[in-house]
Order: C-alpha cells, then structure tokens, then sequence
C-alpha cells in the first residue's frame, strides 16, 4: 500500500502509566474494511481511544499519519472534522440536549471547519429523515434527548445514524455488536454495509465473530496484549471463532 | 487552650431587632387612613414581633449560611413612593419580558401596583385578578386569608418584616373548576431609588379552587444596577383536585438583595408545581414551605439557581407531609462560578398520619470554578412507618466523557463545554410544563452560554 489512508507505527500507550498498547503497525488504505479482534483486556478499545483523541490514554511512542497528516497531534473536533469518526462502546447520555440539534451542531461544526457551506434546517432534517430510515429508527428518538433514556440497541443504532450523518472517512466501530439482539445487529449492520464503499475506510473492533457474518472485512487482525499476534482474510475470523483465543498465546507469547 | 478561653462568653442574640430608621418607616404606615382595620391590626402585630424579635444572624441555625441583620442594618433602606411618570416608562421597558406573553399581567414597581403596566382587561373564564389592597366591587374580603400561611409569628422573621411593610401585591383568584391556559404574570420591578437603596415587600395572594388548572408566573427585575431590597411574599391555597402551576423568577441585578417565601396548603389530590429559578441577585434566600394537607397531594419543588463572581444563594424548602398518600418530587439544581456561594436545605417532615409518603429529594450542583462553594443540608423527620423518602446531594465538575463525546463528533471544546452547561440547566427548565416563560428562559441560557440563538430542537428535556 503506498499510502494508505491510516498508517499506524509502532504504537505505544499507557493508562494510568500501565502501558496497554505495546507497538501497534497497521495499515488502513481507502475502502478497506478492517476487523481487529481479540480477548478482553487485549487494547481493543485502548486503540480505538487513542485514534479519536481520548485524553486518558498516554501516548508513548510511535507515530499514527492519517490522510497525510500527524493524527496524534490533533485535537478530537478536528480529527472529526478530518473524516475521523468513532462509534463508542457506551454511547454517553447527554440529557438537556437534543439528539437532532447536536448533530445538527456537529455536522455544521465539521462543515465550517471544512470550509463547506452549513447546511440549514430544511436540508438536515431532510437528509436525516432518509439516514433514519435506513437505521430503521423512530421518530421519537430523534426528538429526545442525546441517547437519554435509550435502550442498548437504541444507542448503538444512534451511534450508526449519527456516522450515516456525518459521513466519515474512517469508522471505527467500538464493540458496536455488544448488547444488540440478533434483529438490531442486524439492521446496524445493514446500516454499515450501505456505507461501505470505495473512498470510507472501516475499522471494526468486535471480540466475537459474529458482527463479521454481517460486516464482512477485507482483513482480519488478532490484537492480543497489546501487539497484533495475527493478520489474514476473512477466515481467520471463523478460525477464531472455532479455536477461540487461546491457540494465539503462544505466538504472542514468542513475539515478546 | 487557656481557662480564659472556657469561659462561655454571653448567649449571642439570635436576631437583631430593627433600628430607628425602620421604626420611624412603620410609624408612617401605621398612620396611614384608609386600610381597613384588622390589616392594621396584623401590621402593628407583625412589627411588634420585628422589634421583639429582630432581623435573623449567623447565629441562627436556619440562617447558618446568610447573615440577612448584617445586610438589613448596614444601611437602612428606605420605602419609596409610587413612581413618577419618567420612572414608570422605564419600568414598562424592562416589564417587557413578561409582557411579550401577551396575556393577563400585574405589574409592581417599587412595591406599587401600577395599573397602567398592567393588563387586566379581559381576564380569561374563571379568573379574577387585581391588586391585593384594592377596593373591591364584589365587596368579597381579600385579606382575610392574609397571614394564615405565612405567619408572623413563624421562625422567618422577614415574614412579619413583611407583613408589617407591603405596599401591595397581587390578588388571584381561579374559580371551581376553570381551566386556565393563559400564564398568569406578576412583574416586580424595582427602580434602585436616588441616592438611597430602597426596599420593596411585595405580598401575593393565590387561590386556587377546587378542580381548576392555572399558570402564575413571578418575576422579578431590576431597573438599573442599583443594589436594593426585595422581600416578598407569596401565600398559595389550593383546592381539591385543583392543579397549579407555579414559578418565580428572580432576575434583579447582582447588588440586589433578594429575599423570598413562599407558602402553600394543599388540599386532597391537589397538584402544585412549584419553580424557583434564581439568576440575580448579590444575595438570595428563598424559603418554599408547602403542606400536603390532604391525602392524595402531589408536590413538586424544582429550583434552578445560577451563581457567579460573588453571589450569594441560599434555599430553604419545607415538605410537610401531613396526610397519606402524599407524594413529593423536589429537584434544586445549581450552576456555580467565579467566587459564588450557594447553600440548600430541604426538610421533609412526614407526620404520623402521613403512611404511603412518597418523597423523593435530590440537589444537585455544577461547579465551574475552583473557589464556589456549594452546600447541601437534606433534613428528613419520618415520624409515619410505611413511607418512601430518599435524597441525594452530588457536586461535580463538567463530565469528562461527555465532553469527549461531543469533540469526537466535531463540536469544539468551547462549545462542548458550554453545551453541557446549558444541558444541567435545561434539565430543570424541562419540569416547567411548556410555556412562553420556558421557551424565553431556554433561549436565554442557551445564548448566555453559546452566545448563539438556539435553532429549534436544542433543548430537549428528555421527558
């Protein structure tokens, strides 16, 4: 890949001074769909924080160039504004905000930032009534307030309304399958897959195969204490599902 | 630490009683012809409790955080007289708030009732409205009720200070059964005086009738950034079955002084909304006492208080469950900045006939700055066995994670921030029923934080 939209080097963070990610390199090119899998405690969600800008994750070495550009030094609203999205494992309630004038906020936010004209009132309840549709979402949700009161369903189907709105460049989608019914991953899922094409790159942070029945990656990476132990196609996912985690040990182990 | 120490100094007086200039100011009125004679009876009582028993101190335990004899005796403040024509056009200026609702409105300035701000021209089906001390045709005794809930001789000596000293006040009565749409407005507007601080008791009178439903708006502005006093206070009947909605609005300037109660009975399956949403003032205390004196009566308290650079803010509320069934939702929220103080202490009493007390209490507080200062007091006295009474108290600063959620969608971290501001107060906005006063006070927190015009749809209560 020459260049490859997201080029993450040797990645090394910490929390709290523990250091979970322990030398990440991987390679996103345009329209690509990435699975990275792995156990709990692995640094799924470690490296999915560190791409959006959570400040609690310590970077300590290595380098992420996203679109040409230095990612970690950039702040969370202008990663956005880059094409940068993340879809969080615990969508955050935000009660006393409305869920349609946030992201009427967000997206203009993004748009001026660009240097693109905002869209107005009539244009954006357009364009999200046919985002809704495709979610499959009630009107009533739209209304409320940012995911307060929302099932777990509802909130990870907001979280994927919210990315159909805003239309990124690279998703990564954090655990979106935990929590969700066969029915509602489905209609998530559905929802992704009429986002994929060739321009949006996707990463998908799942610890069960079961999203990439639905999702189908392109590349399958096994994350395991904080290193990718194993790279392959969409197979590896079913291998994994039928071996589970374990028989990786040891080559993550040897990889030390 | 020495013998000398030990020794008890002399009991310090819990209030200090009123000086020469108030008593030359009560001499004026108690020799003022024309007010019938059992008002002036209930004056010279109330301030015969004032001397005896002075302005409350520090010293007493229900005005722990808010010495009001430090602020009373600086400086003596004068009774003004009704307001020239100058003034008036002033006042109808900053009137206009309320106003711009269009529909029935009492307007006060300085404590007078000034008609001509005032529209109650045609006042809808069931309602009847005027000046409290007003002559009145159906010759019916407006003031008989006076006093019955805000006693004089009550703990809260500002009640009698009160009593004692109130120019006028409105006068509001909603018929059986009536069902009122129109917010009912009451403007006190107080104009700083020349020269002298000044002082206004503005004293209220709502009868709600037995099935009626209404809306009644306080609010209160200043004129001009003169510090001056308001005392005011409001007495509240509600009837069977009869549902009140219930605001006060306090948005004097910051020198102002600013004190408030408000006093309600509750008859069986009554409804009262009660809303104390404070934004002046250098010093506020509101005290909110309602009864729930019959079975069956829903209360709720919501409070919002806003507080920055050095102000002040104290609430008091007392939820007297007295007969069963009873069910009570108090929510105060508090935004705080700068060097702002703010205290809240609520009591809920639930005597013994009170069994199948449902109180919930919560006060939550949003601290922006490092050097506010925020206290909680939660006073339960559960004298009934099968009851259901819970209270929180939470102080925090801005939610991180949520702050995180709206940058990773674009929103700067100026604007986050700001809009979660906003959210916390929107939260309390939301328990006001829709209506004119919420959509104004929604959009003026939204720009006072944003300093954008909210488009449609900021705000949502969530229910």
């Amino acid at each position: 890949m020459a260049n490859p939209l997201l080029k993450i080097e040797d990645l090394h963070a910490a929390v709290q001074g523990k250091e979970i990610l322990r030398g990440i390199d991987l390679a996103v090119g345009a329209g690509e769909v990435h699975a990275i899998m792995g156990p709990n405690g692995s640094g799924k969600s470690t490296l999915a924080g560190v791409l959006a800008g959570r400040d609690s994750y310590e970077v300590t070495a290595g380098r992420v160039t996203y679109a040409g550009q230095d990612l970690l030094e950039m702040a969370p609203e202008d990663r956005a504004s880059a094409g940068v999205f993340l879809a969080f494992q615990y969508p955050v309630e935000i009660p006393g905000v409305g869920n349609l004038y946030f992201l009427r906020a967000a997206l203009n936010a993004q748009r001026r930032q660009r240097g693109e004209e905002e869209l107005d009132a009539a244009d954006f309840l357009q364009l999200a009534k046919k985002r809704m549709k495709l979610l499959e979402m009630d009107d009533t949700l739209t209304r409320r307030a940012v995911n307060e009161g929302f099932s777990g369903g509802e909130k990870k189907r907001n979280e994927i309304f919210q990315m159909a709105m805003l239309e990124p460049k690279l998703a990564i989608l954090d655990e979106t399958d935990s929590g969700l019914d066969i029915d509602a991953l489905k209609i998530v899922a559905q929802g992704v897959n009429a986002l994929r094409d060739a321009q949006r790159a996707m990463l998908v942070i799942t610890h069960y195969q079961r999203l990439l029945n639905y999702i189908v990656p392109d590349y399958v990476h096994v994350l395991s204490a904080g290193r990718i132990v194993k790279s392959g196609g969409k197979e590896l996912a079913l291998e994994l599902e039928e071996k589970g985690y374990g028989w990786l040990e040891p080559e993550a182990a040897a990889a030390v | 630490m020495s013998a000398a120490t030990l020794t008890a100094p002399p009991a310090p007086a819990v209030y200090t009683a009123p000086d020469a200039a108030y008593e030359r100011a009560f001499a004026a009125i108690a020799a003022r012809s024309g007010e019938p004679a059992a008002l002036r009876q209930l004056r010279r009582s109330a301030f015969a409790q004032l001397q005896q028993r002075g302005f409350p101190t520090s010293k007493h335990e229900e005005y722990r955080q808010t010495n009001l004899a430090a602020v009373l005796q600086r400086s003596a403040f004068a009774l003004p007289e009704r307001p020239g024509a100058a003034t008036l056009r002033e006042a109808e200026r900053a009137a206009q708030p309320g106003a711009a609702f269009g529909g029935p409105q009492l307007t006060f300035v300085d404590g007078h009732f000034t008609p001509e701000l005032s529209r109650l021209k045609s006042l809808p089906a069931g309602v009847r409205a005027g000046a409290l001390l007003a002559a009145n045709d159906a010759g019916d005794d407006r003031l008989a009720p006076l006093g019955e809930l805000a006693d004089i001789g009550g703990e809260n000596t500002m009640v009698a200070f009160n009593t004692a000293f109130f120019g006028d006040g409105a006068w509001i009565e909603i018929a059986p059964g009536a069902q009122v749409d129109a917010q009912i407005e009451i403007v006190h507007v107080a104009t700083g005086g020349a020269g002298v601080a000044t002082m206004a008791h503005p004293r209220h009178l709502i009868l709600a009738g037995r099935g009626s439903r209404a809306k009644v708006v306080e609010t209160y502005l200043s004129l001009n950034g003169a510090a001056h006093l308001t005392n005011a206070v409001t007495e509240i009947f509600v009837a069977e079955n009869a549902e009140l909605e219930h605001a006060r609005l306090q948005q004097e300037n910051t020198a102002a002084y600013h004190i408030s109660a408000v006093h309600s009975r509750q008859a069986a399956d009554s409804r009262l909304r009660l809303h104390a949403l404070t934004f002046g003032g250098a010093l506020t205390r509101n005290d909110v006492v309602t009864v729930l004196h019959g079975p069956g009566a829903e209360a709720l308290l919501n409070g919002l208080y806003v507080a920055e650079g050095r102000q002040h803010v104290d609430n008091h509320t007392v939820l007297d469950h007295a007969e069963p069934r009873g069910a009570s939702r108090e929510y105060y929220r508090g935004i705080l900045d700068g060097q702002a103080t703010t205290a809240f202490r609520g009591r809920i009493l639930v005597r013994p006939d009170a069994q199948h007390t449902d109180a919930v209490q919560s006060d939550k507080n949003l601290l922006l700055s490092s050097d506010c200062t925020a206290n909680a007091d939660p006073q339960l006295e559960i004298r009934a066995d099968d009851v259901r009474c819970t209270h929180g108290a939470t102080f925090g600063q801005i939610d991180e994670e949520a702050l995180f959620y709206l940058r990773s969608r674009g929103v700067g971290a100026e604007m986050a921030r700001h809009l979660l501001i906003f959210a916390f107060a929107a939260e309390a906005l939301g328990r006001l029923n829709p209506s004119p006063l919420r959509t104004r006070l929604e959009t003026e927190l939204f720009s006072r934080w944003t300093g954008l015009t909210p488009p449609e749809g900021a705000e949502a209560s969530g229910g």
